[in-house]
């Protein structure tokens, strides 16, 4: 079982400290949402973990390994990465582009082994991608295009997935559809850790919810206990009606 | 997913039937059966005389040059992400063409007969070595060209120097060559020196080629996949560093080739920067092959550059991609 352990782990830019102190741990069969406000420390903390980033101190490891030191391509086939900017440099066909989820595997969109080549096929069934797989990417929709970067994530077959907001610039219809292949991937035995802004998509969604705020994780537990008005005030400083997974957010604090 | 089985065959037999019409035409017109006797040991010695030592290396030097230039090209736009992306538009070949240059002037090359090649190389690598830099650095493209802009502003500038101190009217054409480019009278000799330069860039490209594809998606999400980003810029600068070097020191710098190709290459072959390597290259070898043709046979009182032809035909190329580029990739 492959797990992605995070203690006591600390980020500096130059002076400033952007994660401080930060530990949690992801293992496969939960679907963790991290939230927190822009600037609190999400991207870093995720980068920092996945060994993107250099840490000023603290310990981030998959399966014992720190994560500094495993090669790009073996962190790569432990946990897929899904960043916050996705831009795509060139009109490629949809299939090609979910076929470079399969780098760490030694496969090139012009040759994909069978068994690269049908991991590229279940992650486009997973997203529902069949139809569009001859079409250029230039040519999808916000929503089309999601699920392409969702697909090409998938197509590692990775048993973790670190995802920054995944959902961002999507109508609520894709939202819910991101999501909704973000759990079937976590019922099929995977591990997840999302990044969002929308708090009742998350506590729908959410196994755990860690709450981040100044570059610490202020809290860190399933919905029904780390989600009150109280820590929406604290975290976002917003006035909030909560009832159950239900957020209703009346203004600015 | 698209790419057209009939794309390299096709590419090499025009690339070999461009190398027999060279052969072909000239001052001295020949007659196919003689230019193949000739080529084939046969035929009469002057035949021979005029297909190995004039036509024949002139067309391979025009064609290897071509190539380093087009798989360079290719190369440095799946690094940088960026169409516009090409030795000549980045100055590197400016750059290298000024080393060369310096080397001539203070004659240096008196010293070794690879003098002039490393010279050409060392700027090469000089000069990609700062653009990816710089890439790091900045993730605006028009940042990127605006240094090539600079970086050729500043090489043009160094060689009107030298020119301008040239001692006499023969140092004055010899760097004039270096400026503009040209493959007229090149040897198997000096064909030889360049080739290994270019060879080992090429092969470190070739090697490298997968990860361009990975940074189809973007810096952050190819080291995601599992590409040593670092590695990769090292990889590339220096493939492209030394092919386009080699290239310069046969040729001096010719621009313009390395965008074109490429661009017209990538449609073929599902624009994946590296499978568009070597269909480039060839495309590219092609077009110089062509347009060295051109030179020869175009009947003009001064013989033309043929740095000034592929100039002419690609800066409008240049011109025309870049208004066509959508804004949104930048």
């Amino acid at each position: 079982m492959t797990d992605l352990t995070v203690q006591n782990l600390t980020v500096k830019a130059g002076r400033t400290t952007l994660v401080e102190g930060a530990g949690f741990a992801l293992v496969p069969g939960e679907l963790i949402c991290l939230l927190g406000p822009n600037g609190a420390g999400k991207t870093s903390l995720l980068r920092a973990s996945l060994g993107l980033e250099k840490r000023a101190s603290g310990m981030a490891s998959l399966n014992g390994d720190d994560c500094a030191s495993l090669s790009p391509m073996e962190r790569a086939r432990r946990v897929a990465y899904l960043p916050q900017q996705r831009p795509l440099a060139w009109p490629n066909a949809v299939r090609d582009v979910v076929a470079l989820g399969r780098y760490a595997y030694g496969a090139a969109p012009g040759r994909l082994s069978q068994p690269d080549a049908d991991a590229v096929d279940r992650a486009m069934e997973t997203c529902d991608l069949a139809a569009l797989a001859h079409r250029s990417a230039d040519t999808l929709s916000g929503g089309e295009l999601a699920r392409v970067h969702c697909a090409r994530a998938f197509a590692a077959e990775a048993p973790l997935l670190v995802a920054d907001e995944p959902v961002a610039a999507l109508d609520p219809r894709h939202q819910f559809r991101i999501m909704d292949i973000i759990q079937s991937y976590v019922a099929r035995g995977g591990g997840a850790l999302v990044v969002l802004h929308d708090i009742s998509l998350a506590a729908r969604y959410a196994s755990r919810l860690i709450w981040m705020k100044d570059g610490r994780i202020v809290a860190d537990g399933p919905p029904a206990e780390t989600l009150t008005a109280e820590r929406l005030a604290e975290i976002y400083g917003v006035r909030a009606r909560v009832h159950g997974t239900l957020v209703h957010i009346e203004g600015a604090a | 997913m698209k790419q057209n089985v009939w794309l390299l065959p096709a590419l090499v037999a025009a690339s070999a039937l461009a190398l027999f019409a060279a052969c072909l035409l000239g001052s001295t017109p020949m007659s196919p059966e003689r230019v193949l006797a000739a080529f084939f040991g046969g035929g009469d010695a002057g035949d021979r005389l005029v297909i190995w030592q004039i036509r024949l290396p002139r067309a391979l030097a025009a064609y290897m040059v071509g190539a380093s230039l087009g798989i360079s090209g290719a190369a440095l736009q799946g690094l940088l992400r960026n169409p516009l992306a090409e030795p000549g538009v980045l100055g590197v070949s400016a750059s290298a063409s000024l080393a060369a240059t310096f080397s001539l002037y203070y004659g240096l090359v008196a010293l070794s007969p690879w003098i002039l090649p490393l010279s050409a190389i060392l700027g090469a690598l000089a000069a990609t070595g700062l653009i990816t830099l710089a890439a790091i650095r900045t993730r605006s493209v028009v940042t990127l060209i605006l240094i090539g802009v600079g970086l050729s502003s500043f090489a043009g500038a160094a060689m009107s120097l030298l020119m301008n101190l040239a001692p006499n009217p023969f140092s004055l054409a010899d760097m004039i060559n270096w400026m503009l480019g040209s493959v007229a009278n090149r040897s198997f000799r000096e064909i030889g020196l360049a080739a290994p330069f270019i060879l080992v860039g090429a092969v470190i490209l070739l090697a490298s080629r997968r990860g361009l594809s990975a940074l189809t998606l973007g810096e952050e999400a190819a080291s995601g996949v599992g590409l040593n980003l670092r590695a990769q810029r090292i990889l590339t600068v220096l493939g492209a560093g030394l092919a386009t070097g080699g290239s310069v020191a046969l040729a001096g710098a010719i621009g313009f080739v390395g965008i074109v190709a490429p661009h017209v290459i990538r449609p073929f072959v599902g624009h994946d920067p590296a499978r568009s390597l070597v269909p480039s290259a060839m495309f590219a070898g092609l077009i110089l092959v062509l347009a060295d043709i051109g030179v020869r046979i175009i009947p003009t009182s001064n013989e033309l550059k043929l740095g000034v032809v592929a100039a002419l035909i690609g800066a409008p190329a240049f011109v025309w991609i870049a208004i066509r580029r959508r804004s949104s990739n930048d």
